[in-house]
């Protein structure tokens, strides 16, 4: 097939159009009458296309992205499950579709019972006594979390807590949702295998601690054994402890965050609950907390009255408001249809299978790969690069080598623990013949590596592109069509 | 093997100094942009800005790395390596040619503190 | 085992493929007897045995009619308000393209050579917007206009270095001024606010707001919540001689006619993307867009693509300037995004080529020239009076002495959404291209038998 190169505004001609509105109906020169010095004075440069053009133009882009549809996803700490086509159908039905965020509440009860249904669902499913659907996506719900954290001391008159401990193996988003929340990250080290060492902790827990932000499975995909400690230790101390659902997956159906002590937490839909990531979004967020913190959850609020109706409620007690209105409310559509096809029976399944897979393919490389910890994993697990570290072929060249064979990349260069980390996670929608070929083409690239480490080296060699010059982007950036024309 | 100047004294965080009469040359060292890589940009002071030894004045980044630039001097910057704006690479090229702001130091006792070519090498070793 | 092996006997998932021979071949290439082992090292307390507070399992059909059921306790109301949200017309071609899966599967573009696709509609997004706010860069979007505003704020903080305090303006919409208010608080900036005179940004007050010396920038709104267009001659120059930044929060579909951002003189611009025909879809996904002068460019939150080349030459587009974002950046980085509203900028992209610059001025023309014909329709009814004599385009707001909340149940009966509540007395209509002259008499026939 032809390689396809152009950008939308090479396409555009003088007088060009790709749409058609009403003519005028009104017959009223209110627009000819606004002041000019209000009006632009130079247009925008917008292309002038035809809708066939524009239709090619973005459907031949679509064939240079790799999604889950198109291949395996093993991109550790993503959770890139299967996107169910249903979920897709009912976000979109007009009745949802056409809801304005402000209409009365009276005729948006169907939006709002969905609502209340998805996080009463989640709740459950969490441990915990209420969840808000209004955080975007997982750093909002980082950041959601971390502000009722801060409020609840702050509404105790406890305002000298103003640190947040956050393990040094932490995604980025979590020392920087904390300084957004305005609280001072405090680090505490982790044991070779990944945990959190909790000698390191105690010396840190003194009445200046707000809470530990912590994930469960950790960044290693292990599960943090000494949990119940740590909880009894932070809530001792006076601080709260926090639940990055980021590796909620394996939990799914297994163990609730709120039975292991966590106080507040934010679920990832677009992980945890199927929901596609879009490219890099729209995801959700939504933040579940424990009982004694829910009145402080963002306004505004969903509730359920005494006779079966639905209303919107803003209280003074709680944090403020994180978001314009209710969300990414398509996002939950998709999510509650996902909990409603597993439902309460199948969604048990989830978390072991993920768990299953990911083993299995652990065990099947350990040979090949460097495992730097021992023991069942969870949902995802890390290798240290390549066991034979004479062939000179790093991680990089690795996870590039993949892409020609069809696969998509793992996570790589995170976590920092380990020079050639390599995260991989297949979830659970994946199938054994699936992770078979995965297995096959990961055990040839090793062979490869050795045999013939240049074609390694070189690799992707079957993409559209490859070795894009990052570097020169970097340095001279060059943002915009004109920018480029210009340049 | 990073290059090393015997007549510059040097900082924990990696950055040098150069000392002239009361002006202070500050750079990152060879040892750091190996470490960073490719530069792409450099955050400077603005001249007249009061910088503190110890604190953060700027910094560098690369494609995948950013790294805060600690000042070794107290004092106020008298003037920008303007040169670093559009050609950052220069600090690849030559870590102790490309200096990044010159300071009139508030007090010269603080680059006795700074280590010496072969205390640093050591610590290089170290890291 | 005992409970996974019964599940499996009723296990009918279409999500999960494993069969039993499947689990156990991968069971004994582990080196376990049970799935269940491999949970081993979970405290057995923390192991969840009761039965979840979900329904049971529904097959697809049985789905697609539990929605239906819930979508008819929703009534779909012409709408004839905004207040941040806003009715205008989508194009059928934007949700069939969104459709395709190579996009909405994909995750973010951190693999270049298999996420052109991606980087390339950001990068048609980023340009194009760069066209609408005049201003050179954009990001490739943030969840929504008022956090887009609020991360705005931290922005013209963190350019300013030491001062700390923002100035936002009273007529922005006031669902964005509580989160900016939000963010602000546990942040710690301090915001003052510029009083409203007549319905518009008191600029007589800014002066001596400035004053202070530790302004680090100041917010204002076009159009503003009473869908005034304001005129913010001199405030640029008055702003900058201060040494602070200027955010305008824009309504990008109107920026397409109105004096652009970078034309006031604005560093910043911000605002919600949802104007650009999408779905009101109960407030979101809808994107927030951000702008800024190249200057400002280091300090702007969230990702960008940047063009380069290949190893072969072939022009192509990465993830740039990434050593801004908290990956890198940690608690160090100016902002904690990472997800942003990726499939809401291809919508806006497609959008914005379909409709170009004619269409978007058509689509301003017809919403203004309607909106006017309802004010002075709701005017002839005697039971309103215009509350500002201001130019406006598709919003307006009217005094009354109605009360709206009675009269928007009145006429969410006869199928339409009246306008909203904005401030005692008053209330703000808005009409899009969409609302034809017949949708019109009828809406003011129904205000007019109150």
């Amino acid at each position: 097939m032809k390689e396809y190169d152009k950008i939308i505004f090479e396409l555009s001609r003088p007088g060009r159009k790709g749409y058609q509105l009403p003519a005028d109906r009104f017959g009223s020169d209110a627009f000819s009458k606004l002041p000019a010095d209000l009006l632009r004075e130079k247009p925008a440069e917008l292309p002038e296309v035809s809708e066939l053009e524009v239709v090619r133009h973005y459907t031949n882009l679509s064939n240079k992205n790799f999604g889950v549809d198109t291949g395996f996803y093993p991109l550790g700490s993503c959770t890139m499950k299967y996107n169910p086509k249903i979920n897709e159908e009912v976000a979109a039905m007009p009745e949802f579709a056409g809801l304005h965020p402000l209409q009365d509440p009276a005729t948006a009860q169907g939006a709002l019972e969905l609502y209340w249904n998805l996080q009463n669902a989640l709740a459950s499913l969490a441990g915990l006594a209420e969840f808000t659907l209004n955080p975007y996506a997982g750093a909002h719900g980082e950041l959601t979390g971390l502000m009722v954290m801060r409020q609840y001391h702050i509404s105790r008159g406890d305002t000298k807590r103003t640190k947040v401990i956050v393990p040094d193996t932490a995604h980025g988003t979590n020392p920087a949702s904390a300084m957004v929340a305005g609280l001072e990250v405090v680090e505490v080290k982790s044991k070779p295998n990944g945990s959190i060492d909790v000698e390191d902790l105690k010396p840190l827990l003194d009445d200046s601690v707000a809470g530990i932000m912590m994930t469960n499975p950790n960044t290693l995909g292990m599960f943090e054994t000494e949990i119940l400690e740590i909880a009894k230790l932070v809530h001792e101390a006076g601080g709260l402890l926090y639940y990055d659902g980021a590796n909620l997956n394996p939990l799914l159906g297994k163990v609730r965050p709120g039975d292991m002590g966590f106080d507040i937490m934010h679920i990832n839909l677009h992980k945890t609950f199927s929901t596609p990531h879009g490219g890099g979004g729209p995801g959700s967020g939504p933040v579940g907390v424990a009982s004694h913190l829910t009145h402080l959850l963002p306004n505004p609020r969903v509730v359920k009255k005494e006779d079966g109706t639905f209303a919107v409620e803003t209280s003074d007690d709680a944090l403020g408001s994180i978001s314009t209105f209710f969300g990414n409310f398509g996002v939950m559509m998709k999510a509650y249809a996902y909990i409603l096809s597993l439902g309460r029976d199948g969604i048990r399944e989830v978390g072991p299978m993920a768990t299953l897979n990911a083993n299995y393919i652990k065990e099947s490389l350990r040979d090949l790969y460097k495992l730097p910890v021992e023991g069942p994993c969870k949902h995802e697990f890390v290798f240290d690069g390549l066991a034979d570290k004479s062939t000179g072929v790093t991680t990089l060249n690795v996870a590039k080598r993949l892409l020609d064979f069809g696969f998509h990349a793992p996570t790589i260069y995170f976590p920092l623990l380990f020079h050639e980390s390599m995260m991989i996670e297949p979830t659970e929608t994946e199938s054994r013949e699936t992770l078979d070929e995965f297995i096959d083409v990961m055990r040839r690239v090793a062979r490869e590596a050795a045999e013939d480490p240049d074609t390694v080296k070189a690799a992707p060699l079957t993409t559209p592109i490859s070795h894009p010059d990052e570097t020169g982007a970097a340095k001279n950036p060059i943002l915009t069509y004109k920018a480029l024309r210009d340049a | 093997m990073s290059i090393l100047k015997e007549d510059l004294r040097y900082a924990e965080s990696h950055e040098w100094v150069k000392i002239e009469g009361d002006i202070a040359t500050v750079g990152i060292t060879d040892y750091a942009q190996h470490a960073l890589g490719d530069i792409v940009y450099v955050d400077m002071p603005e001249v007249g800005d009061e910088v503190t030894a110890g604190e953060e004045f700027g910094a560098v980044e690369s494609v995948k790395a950013a790294s805060d630039l600690i000042s070794p001097v107290s004092g106020e910057v008298v003037e920008i390596n303007e040169d670093l704006e559009d050609a950052p690479e220069k600090i690849n090229a030559d870590a102790y040619g490309a200096w990044i702001m010159k300071v009139k130091v508030a007090d010269a006792g603080e680059v006795d503190a700074l280590l010496d070519a072969a205390a640093y090498a050591k610590l290089c070793e170290n890291e | 085992m005992q409970l996974l092996t019964l599940s499996f006997a009723k296990m009918s998932n279409r999500y999960i493929p494993h069969t039993p021979e499947d689990v156990a071949h991968m069971l004994g290439r582990i080196g376990v007897g049970s799935v269940d082992d491999l949970y081993s090292d979970v405290p057995s307390e923390v192991i969840f045995k009761d039965e979840y507070a979900i329904p049971e399992s529904m097959s697809e059909e049985e789905l697609r009619r539990w929605f239906r059921d819930l979508a008819k306790r929703n009534r779909q109301l012409t709408v004839f308000a905004g207040g941040g949200a806003y009715d205008h017309y989508s194009p059928s071609v934007i949700p069939q393209l969104l459709l395709r899966s190579e996009f909405y599967t994909a995750y973010t573009p951190y693999q270049p050579e298999i996420s052109q696709g991606t980087l390339q509609y950001i990068f048609e997004y980023q340009s194009m917007i760069s066209e609408l706010t005049g201003l050179e860069a954009t990001n490739a979007s943030m969840y929504d206009g008022a956090t887009a505003a609020a991360e705005a704020a931290f922005m013209m903080v963190a350019s300013a270095r030491k001062r700390n305090r923002v100035l936002v303006s009273e007529t922005l919409l006031p669902r964005v001024k509580d989160v900016i208010m939000t963010y602000a608080k546990f942040h710690g900036i301090d915001i003052t606010m510029i009083p409203e005179r007549d319905g518009v940004t008191d600029l007589s007050a800014v002066p001596a707001l400035l004053e202070s010396g530790d302004v680090a920038g100041v917010i204002v709104p076009q159009p503003n919540r009473y869908g005034i267009i304001e005129d913010f001659a001199g405030l640029a120059e008055m702003v900058h001689a201060a040494k602070a930044l200027l955010t305008m929060y824009a309504d990008p579909s109107t920026l397409a006619v109105l004096r652009s951002p970078a034309e006031w003189g604005a560093d910043i611009a911000c605002g919600d993307g949802q104007s650009l025909g999408m779905p009101l879809q109960f407030g979101g996904p809808y994107l927030g867009f951000m702008s800024c002068s190249k200057a400002q460019l280091r300090k702007m939150p969230g990702r960008v693509v940047g063009a380069t080349k290949d190893a072969s030459g072939k022009r192509c587009f990465v993830l740039t300037l990434q050593a801004r974002e908290q990956h890198i950046r940690r608690e160090k980085a100016t902002s904690n995004i990472c997800s942003n509203q990726s499939l809401m900028a291809l919508y806006a992209t497609i959008y914005m080529a379909l409709m170009g610059d004619g269409g978007l001025r058509e689509v301003n023309r017809l919403s203004c020239d309607g909106a006017h014909s309802l004010c002075e329709k709701l005017i002839a009814t005697g039971k309103f009076t215009l509350a500002f004599d201001k130019p406006f385009l598709k919003e307006f707001t009217l005094r009354t002495d109605l009360d709206v909340e009675k009269l928007n149940k009145r006429l969410a009966e006869e199928g339409f959404m009246g306008g909203i509540p904005a401030g005692p007395g008053l209330v703000s209509f808005a009409v899009t291209e969409k609302r034809t002259p017949e949708e019109i008499e009828r809406f003011v026939s129904l205000i007019s038998q109150e």
